[in-house]
């Protein structure tokens, strides 16, 4: 292993800049001449937009511009569009409504943008926004996901007849419906998976600026993907050509999928500064983002599976009911279906299922890929049904899953539900998990806390979850409009230090030392030599970004292949420099050495005569500096155990953690100290989510959870200190041997937590968030 | 926020006076409830007179069997006073636990009695161990200072200038913490002296009030089985996601129980 | 309008504010010390906490006129030529932070924790005074060590 290469837990790169306040985040960015922009927005869920006036606004101090959707349509700007395509029942594609990034005739949600305000200064265009006046005709609107799509409701687009965007069943039906007619026993449950606010700590961003020299408009954005914001804005939105709009996402203070999506304020920024040909600024307050950012979650479903008499499962039926909120955001109907149903399998070797998802049109903001996005729906569904299904068999927790559990030499598995697994030994994860959480002591530390009036539960979940996203073929199978590969380019630099460009982005993962990483176990060249550049389209080549832990697993491999494109080149530089045959020249720890002489080459050397190619091969292209892109074969499919302890106070429903243990199969760590702090952040999502996190509109749809006065975030004292483990398989289709961590956690955890809390009380089933109050309750009829 | 004129003030008489010739003026003591109030313009004075630079306004002492603490005294002063924490240790720990660290250091026991939010921390304290609120015009009992739901006694011109707590025998103050706000679902301060018990409740109700039926169970029988037979009001109860009324209801109960344990 | 002079990071600074201006907007647009960030708009995030007089407050909760004549240190203000302050380097080693938006405001706090309780202070203290500091992406576990960790280094 080189110094600081693969395995090494490197202390990252990027922190210096972060301790000590010199990161450089979209709003720390302010243009000479910038103006500021500010939206006006809907206080209605739903309503008629009859007239919009801004006279008095555009009179006051310091305006410079109101915009409204009119302007926008005047300028041709596109709606916001969806990506990917779900073909619903009746054979249509999904029902997608007008998206207009400023309303157009009407708005659909609390917060939904009517006009944008652009003054000299923030509080001036705060102060003029409250001089727009709109003259809305209420309507009623339509809040609960359940019952959304119900006869009798008010219709909110008219291309989605009873709010449905589709109906979407997967599986053989009647194979699984016989199934089910002979089981020797069937548990069911219904659950709900609750909305959440995603909440990165970083507010949405942008500063636009339009060159009208070189036609050109820079958008500087809080992003996750910056090629996929330019490609969007650019071939749908048209707000300008490829070549002439530049998106940078610079430092991003966290992301988890909300920070994907193409959204209204930044296109109407990038619109904006050309229109009035100064710069615009907007930054989201917390209020804003509460109302505007994407949600996450919010499913009701009824799950069943059937038994043997063994506790073998012999078919799963699922109905869901997706709440997709207003609009279709970017992504927005990928999450409830291909991320969803087809990870309904888990890690057992169920033969049959049967999935249908009815996705709905509400008056509530729109919802979207969250951290696990679609996964931990699937997980949560799936982990809870199956302590259930032990429940009502009489079988332990773990002894059901094992019974079911893909055995480790029925690998590539394939599922019923599309997917084919690559690798996986979840009875070694579970065994380790097990023991880590001391699963057999269980029993005597529930009896101690029973003695101070304590009720004590353990919880097991054992996920599996489709990651490193790619690859095209398949996704492009499903209907997504983009392909999912990755790029790099690794460039040496004539004094022998190297740039890595990639086209993924970092938001907190600390890929500019994992890349860094991988780079020097592979060239050999010092780490503080290599620098990782991302997020820049007018430095880096057209890359996907990052999302669903796909960055390591598909965008390291790119950086590996064109790091053995160099070294390839470099051999054939080397052979010439040592006056030697090419097939004679071994590469290893950075230097080229022709085998079984101590004739040696530095990579640093090598990449000098590349440069400066006096003495030279004949016919090679002078330059060192490597292109290279990665499309793999499958996804990757990281999985494992976690297992949650808790505590109940019965008197005040509160659910302490008292041990968290998890064990997961990432495959190969390249820093564990990074993967680790991956794991942590998951895991505590994951409990915010089962705990503390619940959005919720009242029936007019305002938003009652705005704020963190309101909206529970999980804090310190929240939660423990975690016990992190792993129980890795080598992934046959990733060269570099890694599956992806990103996301892990936040699957895993929350039916850990809930599984301990109904495990504690003894009861079937509690909603997530389990907040006290809802604890208590169900205390009060609890057998423990 | 809406603009508005800073003025800060060295004594109660400048800030009386300062009051009087605004249009719309208000005492800003710490501001942690006001800046956020006006940052999202629910309120919008004229005048903001920064009570901050009066040193009169500051500072603990204790006269026998009183302890004073002046109306600007931070919660983390009170919280690490040892006067404090060696007269009434349970008020140190209650102004040690209203919000986080930072906004101890800025938030005083005077704007938060002023301010009279109904799930603050404080207002238990005044109501259970009896204080009395001392302003530029007169002394109050707390009993009938707290009037309603961010209303008290206080007049327009009027500054509190101190909190007079009397200290007793034994006391406690227990709080369940809203999970998003960490403000008080439900808070109770119960003080023994003699045969005495009083009981202040918070965040259970629209005004932190006395928990009179409380009371009388426990004059008699000083034991938490003693509250098991209380019944609480649920029909008064505040009511709202994150508890309802039955289960503020109850919680009365187990924080008045707990409150009783920690005194003994 | 008002001027305000405040020694920040051991240096005296005036500006012309508005009344309203609060100390973080004083600090970010007028000084360009963009290390104090804002994540939220009710006190609760801590992604702006400075110490002003030597203890932590939530920038966005204070005006700049309030903090005139005072000593404000902002995260900018802790390295020493160069160096890392004890606690810094113990978030570094630790790994206590990912996107490095929270982090200001958590070395800030965790600075002033260690304070008031000394460099033996308990993991329960620890969490509960980060009470006013919101992450979403350590989970705590490696920002609550490294805040032991700076606590002894800091101690040493």
């Amino acid at each position: 292993m080189a110094e600081n290469g693969v395995g090494a837990s490197v202390r990252r790169k990027e922190d210096h800049r972060f301790l000590t306040g010199k990161g450089s985040y979209t709003d720390d960015l302010n243009v000479v001449g910038q103006t500021h922009a500010y939206f006006v927005r809907s206080p209605h869920a739903h309503a008629t937009i009859n007239n919009i006036n801004t006279s008095a606004a555009l009179a006051a101090d310091g305006v410079v511009a109101v915009l409204t959707g009119d302007d926008l349509a005047a300028d041709g700007i596109g709606p916001l569009i969806c990506g990917v395509s779900v073909t619903s029942d009746d054979g249509e594609p999904h029902r997608a409504p007008v998206h207009s990034a400023l309303a157009q005739g009407k708005v659909n949600y609390v917060g939904d943008h009517v006009a944008v305000v652009i003054a000299e200064t923030l509080t001036e265009a705060k102060d003029a926004a409250e001089k727009v006046e709109v003259d809305y005709g209420i309507l009623p609107a339509v809040t609960d996901t359940a019952t959304a799509a119900d006869d009798g409701q008010e219709q909110i687009h008219e291309v989605a007849p009873n709010n449905q965007c589709f109906n979407w069943p997967f599986g053989d039906k009647a194979a699984v419906d016989a199934a089910f007619e002979s089981a020797h026993k069937v548990s069911s449950l219904d659950l709900v998976n609750n909305r959440m606010v995603t909440n990165p700590m970083e507010p949405r961003a942008a500063v636009g600026e339009y060159n009208s020299g070189t036609e050109e408009i820079t958008l500087h954005l809080t992003t996750q993907n910056p090629h996929v914001h330019r490609l969007v804005m650019s071939a749908f939105n048209q707000l300008a050509p490829e070549h002439k709009l530049r998106v940078v996402g610079p430092d991003v203070g966290g992301g988890f999928g909300v920070k994907i999506f193409v959204y209204s304020e930044e296109l109407v920024v990038g619109w904006a500064c050309r229109k009035v040909n100064r710069p615009v600024k907007w930054t989201s307050d917390r209020t804003e983002a509460f109302l505007a950012d994407a949600h996450g979650r919010d499913h009701v479903a009824h799950a069943e599976m059937a038994m043997d008499e063994n506790g073998t499962f012999v078919a799963m039926r699922v109905n869901t009911t997706a709440n997709l909120g207003a609009y279709l955001s970017t992504f927005a109907t990928m999450v409830p279906s291909y991320l969803y149903a087809f990870l309904l399998a888990g890690q057992y070797s169920t033969p049959l299922i049967y999935s249908e998802v009815k996705a709905v049109f509400t008056n509530t903001a729109p919802v979207d890929a969250a951290r696990g996005a679609g996964r931990p729906e699937a997980t949560f569904l799936l982990e809870r049904l199956v302590d259930v299904c032990a429940e009502d068999m009489g079988l332990d927790p773990a002894e059901i899953r094992r019974r079911n559990f893909i055995p480790v030499d029925a690998f590539p598995y394939q599922t019923p539900v599309v997917q084919c697994y690559d690798s996986g030994d979840y009875n070694a994860a579970l065994d380790k998990a097990l023991a880590l959480a001391d699963y057999e002591g269980f029993a005597g530390r529930a009896e101690e806390a029973k003695s101070r009036g304590k009720y004590r539960g353990i919880g097991i979940s054992s996920y599996v979850e489709a990651c490193g996203i790619a690859p095209s073929a398949a996704v492009g199978q499903l209907g997504a409009g983009v392909g999912l590969w990755e790029s790099a380019q690794v460039r040496f630099n004539p004094t022998g230090n190297v740039q890595v460009f990639t086209g993924t982005h970092s938001h907190g993962q600390g890929h500019e030392t994992t890349f860094a990483q991988l780079v020097t176990e592979q060239l050999g060249v010092p780490i503080e030599n290599i620098e990782v550049i991302h997020g820049d389209t007018s430095k880096t080549q057209f890359g996907m970004g990052t999302y669903g832990s796909r960055s390591l697993a598909v965008g390291g491999v790119a950086i590996a292949k064109a790091c053995e494109k160099l070294i390839e080149k470099g051999k054939k530089i080397a052979a010439h420099a040592l006056e030697a045959a090419v097939g004679d020249i071994e590469f290893s720890d950075g230097n080229f050495t022709v085998a079984g002489t101590d004739k040696t080459m530095n990579i640093a050397e090598v990449a000098f005569n590349a440069y400066v190619p006096h003495s030279y091969p004949e016919g090679l292209e002078p330059g060192f500096d490597e292109n290279a892109f990665f499309d793999p074969m499958n996804f990757s499919f990281p999985a494992g155990t976690h297992i949650c302890e808790v505590e109940v106070d019965p008197d005040t429903g509160v659910v302490e953690i008292v041990k968290y243990s998890a064990v997961d199969d990432f495959g190969k760590l390249i820093n564990p100290m990074i993967v680790e702090g991956q794991v942590h952040g998951g895991i505590v999502h994951g409990v915010g989510q089962a705990l503390l996190e619940g959005c919720q509109y009242d029936s007019d749809g305002q938003l009652i959870t705005a704020s963190y006065m309101d909206y529970a975030m999980p804090r310190a004292d929240n939660v423990p200190s975690f016990d992190v483990d792993y129980a890795p398989t080598n992934p046959p289709h990733n060269p570099l041997g890694v599956k992806g961590c990103g996301e892990a956690g936040a699957i895993g955890a929350p039916p850990a937590v809930i599984n301990a809390i109904s495990n504690a009380l003894g009861i079937k089933h509690i909603d997530m968030p389990a907040t006290p109050e809802n604890v208590w309750r169900a205390a009060q009829t609890a057998t423990s | 926020m809406y603009n508005f004129s800073y003025q800060k003030v060295s004594s109660v008489a400048d800030a009386v006076d300062a009051i009087k010739k605004a249009d719309d003026g208000k005492f800003v003591a710490g501001g942690q409830t006001m800046l956020p109030t006006m940052k999202h313009r629910l309120a919008s004075p004229s005048d903001v007179i920064d009570l901050g630079g009066i040193d009169e306004l500051k500072g603990i002492s204790v006269d026998g069997d009183t302890v004073t603490i002046g109306a600007m005294t931070t919660h983390a002063e009170v919280a690490a006073s040892s006067d404090v924490q060696g007269t009434i240790p349970a008020l140190a720990n209650l102004a040690g636990n209203i919000g986080d660290p930072a906004v101890r250091n800025r938030g005083t026991i005077g704007g938060s009695i002023a301010n009279n939010d109904p799930a603050a921390d404080y207002p238990a304290a005044v109501i259970g161990l009896g204080a009395t609120i001392k302003t530029n015009k007169r002394e109050i009992s707390g009993d009938e200072f707290f009037t309603g739901m961010f209303e008290t006694a206080l007049e327009d011109d009027e500054v509190i200038t101190a909190v007079l707590f009397p200290k007793a025998e034994a006391s406690a103050y227990m709080k369940f913490e809203n999970p998003a706000s960490r403000y008080a679902i439900v808070g109770v301060f119960v003080a023994k002296s003699g045969d005495i018990v009083k009981v202040g409740v918070t965040g259970a109700t629209a005004c932190a009030h006395r928990g009179l039926r409380l009371e009388k169970a426990l004059n008699g029988n000083f034991a938490a089985e003693a509250v098991d037979e209380v019944e609480i009001p649920v029909e008064k109860m505040n009511s709202d996601i994150h508890a309802s009324a039955e289960y503020r209801a109850h919680l009365v109960k187990v924080m008045t129980k707990r409150a009783v344990e920690a005194c003994s | 309008m008002q001027t305000v002079s405040m020694n920040v990071n051991g240096e005296p600074k005036s500006g012309e504010v508005e009344d309203r201006t609060l100390l973080v907007e004083f600090l970010r647009e007028q000084l360009r010390l963009t290390g104090t960030h804002v994540g939220c708009d009710t006190s609760q995030c801590g992604a702006c906490v400075v110490h002003v007089n030597g203890v932590s407050v939530k920038s966005c909760t204070m005006l700049a006129v309030q903090a005139d004549g005072g000593d404000v240190t902002t995260i900018e203000g802790l390295a020493n030529n160069g160096e890392l302050h004890p606690m810094q380097q113990a978030f570094k080693d630790n790994h206590g932070l990912q996107c490095g938006f929270c982090t200001p405001g958590m070395v800030m706090s965790a600075i002033d924790i260690v304070n008031r309780n000394g460099s033996d202070v308990d993991e329960a203290t620890v969490r509960k005074e980060l009470e006013g500091n919101i992450c979403r992406c350590t989970g705590y576990h490696n920002i609550v060590k490294a805040v032991h960790a700076g606590a002894k280094n800091m101690g040493g």
